[in-house]
């Protein structure tokens, strides 16, 4: 940092200081107004604060909202009865709520919108706004909060939710006056959806819901402070494609932020003009396409040996839209020893945060990465490219030597894995698949086969259980016509399934693949494997050979949802199809599989990428480099 | 670990300091003294900051706080290139016998005083922590009853003004 000098983002990427012209005009990919949807005019009109929300949501161009009612919010309540643009999706729990608009946002790139009381309404928010945080997803909350005349006086169902949420949220609003209803929501769109995307919570007091103000559209909306870079600088835009150009062993390492950005036909552009290894990350999975020749799989923690090795050996990483987290890493000071870093990123605080990168460039990748490409298109012709055959052989032999396979459980039940591969391929690459968190997560994304970006939802950064089932629900809303599978784990399915309830009273017939191994699976796999086989507090009584409480089947009866049981190999496929073939309503299935199915390759946390296995104490042959 | 003054500008609403005040924390940073205080722009205020941080941990806290939606500006200051000043109020022991003695020690300090009791004095005393230092060190003997110290104020030597050009984005 230099010292005495504006420390600004533009300074990262070398720029000079900011002219005193406004970031929007070097800005040309940035709407023409930070308002987001239809730009209407409307007319000053007099109207209560509560029907100020509903019309700004209106205005602002939502068609779907998720929430649950109550007393702080009650006044909004009654005009969004009315109103005739707005689905309301009457949810059983506001995590639910929270899951479902992210869930929304992920597949259609538009921000959820998720709507809950003050108190225990916004604190059930919490774990869905800090997933959102996470995995930078564009949402906005919506809060009732008690009177101002009573907020600070522990008023019944009083929670201090912007404190609480000032961490986990990009920002956060406390409106007491009706007038600024417009104006913050405005706002709020325009800051979840621009720049690193992110949650913003707006809270609002119940008397602002229930006093006149004068409504015309579209507000004024001005954030001084607020004017994220979207253009990379070129300078650093031609030092990355020199480095490019001089490299032998480059590694495309694309991250969820690609994703984000909507930059997949950029991303393959550059890929293709460059011919270098592509990594996707647990975020990224689909943004390049599984088939192609030169993708090598997911790095990380479960990352298949190619992708793993590909990024430990590589002279040069060019990061896009990632963000070295220690999951890929492994312990940092051993990643990917040997290669410069080209790191482009929206949010300046993501660049040098953990890896120190060569060639920062800050910016959205859909402007970055076709200026990329220009940019190496124009170094190439200038030398000889260079020769990558080399590279190549290596990481084809790991490929080829070491795919991602699983071996069949000893117990007789079916392969977890097996039965998720068949639901990819099965359902197809224009489905939808969302998952929970644990080993069935780390499958999904290992076995199924991603050929488009937005079709693989899943909690990344946060690892939040529960995630899918609302998740899906608000995927489906989204995508009404594509098949979306929640791909569920029993201990997961557990946390939040009461939202099958939402899904059959609003027809929203998503379909439940519970991967029932009767255990918290990944917990049980450390506790294999560190922990000497000590079982503590990880068997749930769900599977095979047991109790089965809750028999999930009764339970999908009993929310008038299909409920299918699969219990053998030979079974796998025709379940699957029965359930591909309902539309009607949500489908759950019972997958009953074996609990000593592990997920592999694995890097024991606080260990080298280096020591990657493949199984259990087993570490690939490393062949020598010459 | 080196000290380092960072002045924030920020927009005057409800809830700014909590949000710059606990980037700092959730780091793990020790704020050494913090100033907040209107400027002379009308919705804008401004922020001193005082911290013991590595440089790289400091970069990282920098680029948090400007990711906060009502940070405007920040600018680290170093003591070459600033005015850096703290501002003190010393209640001190003096009767009779030592009034004088005291009166004579805050003169040397170019220090006031503002209070004056049958068995005490208030002074008052603007300058660097290393003066206010020596101020309290001659002090001492006499007997300091209370102290009150603000928190470091920081500006910018030479004609440039930090509020100057983020006064032109907002009117932009």
């Amino acid at each position: 940092m230099s010292k005495g000098s504006p420390i600004s983002p533009a300074l990262l990427a070398a720029r000079p200081a900011p002219p005193a012209a406004p970031a929007r005009e070097t800005a040309p990919a940035a709407p023409a107004s930070p308002v987001r949807g239809p730009n209407n005019v409307v007319a000053p009109t007099p109207m209560l604060g509560s029907a100020a929300i509903v019309r700004s949501l209106e205005e602002l161009g939502v068609d779907d909202v998720f929430g649950l009612p109550g007393g702080a919010i009650l006044p909004t309540y009654d005009p969004l009865m009315a109103s005739s643009r707005l689905r309301h999706i009457l949810v059983r729990h506001e995590q639910g709520a929270g899951h479902a608009a992210q869930g929304y946002a992920m597949v259609t790139g538009r921000p959820g919108v998720c709507i809950a009381t003050s108190g225990p309404g916004a604190t059930n928010l919490v774990t869905a706004i800090a997933d959102a945080h996470m995995d930078s997803v564009p949402m906005v909350a919506i809060t009732g909060q008690v009177s101002s005349a009573f907020i600070g006086s522990d008023a019944f169902q009083e929670a201090d939710i912007v404190g609480i949420t000032m961490p986990i949220t990009k920002h956060s609003y406390l409106v007491t006056d009706a007038q600024d209803i417009p104006r913050v929501l405005a706002e709020a769109f325009h800051i979840a959806t621009t720049g690193r995307p992110g949650p913003v919570l707006v809270d609002v007091a119940k008397d602002a819901q229930q006093s006149t103000m004068t409504f015309s559209w579209p507000p004024k909306v001005d954030i001084p402070g607020y004017r994220p870079v979207v253009r990379g600088h070129a300078k650093q835009v031609r030092e990355a494609a020199r480095l490019i150009g001089a490299s032998q062993r480059p590694v495309f390492y694309v991250g969820g932020g690609v994703v984000k950005g909507h930059a997949s036909a950029e991303l393959k552009e550059l890929a293709e003009l460059v011919g270098a290894p592509v990594v996707t990350t647990l975020m990224a999975r689909g943004v390049f396409p599984d088939s192609h020749r030169q993708h090598v799989g997911m790095p990380g923690m479960h990352g298949s040996v190619s992708a793993v090795t590909a990024l430990q050996q590589a002279d040069l990483l060019i990061t896009l839209g990632a963000r070295f987290d220690d999951r890929v890493t492994g312990v940092l000071s051993s990643f990917a020893p040997n290669a410069k870093v080209i790191h482009a990123d929206i949010d300046p605080a993501e660049i040098s945060k953990n890896r120190a990168a060569d060639v920062p460039i800050v910016g959205s990748v859909k402007e970055i990465i076709p200026e990329l490409t220009a940019a190496v298109t124009d170094a190439f012709s200038a030398q000889d490219r260079p020769d990558i055959s080399t590279w190549w052989r290596t990481i084809d032999h790991l490929r080829e030597t070491y795919p991602v396979g699983f071996t069949q459980p000893d117990d007789g039940l079916s392969a977890p894995q097996q039965v998720i591969k068949r639901i990819g391929e099965l359902t197809g690459p224009e489905g939808v698949f969302v998952s929970g968190v644990g080993q069935h997560q780390m499958w999904a994304a290992q076995f199924i086969r991603y050929e488009r970006p937005h079709a693989w939802l899943n909690s990344g950064g946060l690892g939040t259980m529960g995630y899918s089932v609302p998740a899906a629900m608000g995927a489906k809303v989204g995508n009404p016509d594509r098949v979306v599978w929640a791909i569920d784990g029993d201990g997961c399915f557990q946390m939040t399934n009461q939202e099958l309830a939402t899904c059959v009273i609003n027809n929203i017939p998503i379909k439940v693949a519970v991967i029932n191994n009767s255990s918290l699976g990944m917990v049980r796999q450390w506790q294999t494997l560190f922990y000497e086989g000590r079982y503590s507090n990880t068997d749930l009584n769900t599977g095979h050979d047991t109790v089965r409480v809750p028999d999930f089947v009764k339970l999908a009866d009993a929310y008038g949802c299909v409920g299918l049981r699969c219990e053998r190999d030979e079974d796998i496929d025709a379940t699957i199809e029965q359930a591909l073939a309902i539309n009607d309503r949500p489908v759950v299935i019972d997958f009953v599989v074996s609990r000593d199915s592990m997920v592999w390759p694995m890097v024991p946390s606080g260990v080298s990428n280096d020591l990657i296995q493949i199984a259990r104490n087993m570490t690939p042959t490393w062949e020598q480099e010459d | 670990m080196a000290r380092h003054t960072l002045s924030v500008l920020v927009e005057d609403v409800p809830g700014v300091l909590t949000r710059v005040a606990s980037l700092f924390a959730r780091r793990a940073f020790n704020i050494n003294s913090l100033a907040v205080g209107p400027t002379e722009i009308v919705g804008m205020s401004r922020i001193t900051v005082v911290v013991e941080a590595e440089g790289d941990l400091l970069e990282q806290v920098t680029k948090q706080l400007n990711k906060l939606i009502n940070v405007l500006k920040i600018v680290e200051l170093t003591t070459e290139q600033s005015v850096q000043r703290d501002h003190v109020l010393i209640k001190v022991r003096a009767d009779a016998a030592t009034r004088l003695q005291v009166t004579q020690a805050a003169d040397l300090f170019r220090a006031s005083v503002v209070d004056v009791a049958i068995d005490s004095l208030i002074i008052e005393a603007t300058g660097t922590p290393e003066k206010l230092s020596a101020l309290l060190s001659v002090l001492e003997p006499f007997g300091i009853r209370e102290i009150v110290q603000s928190g470091t104020l920081a500006i910018g030597r030479g004609a440039k003004s930090m509020s100057g050009s983020s006064q032109a984005l907002r009117s932009a």
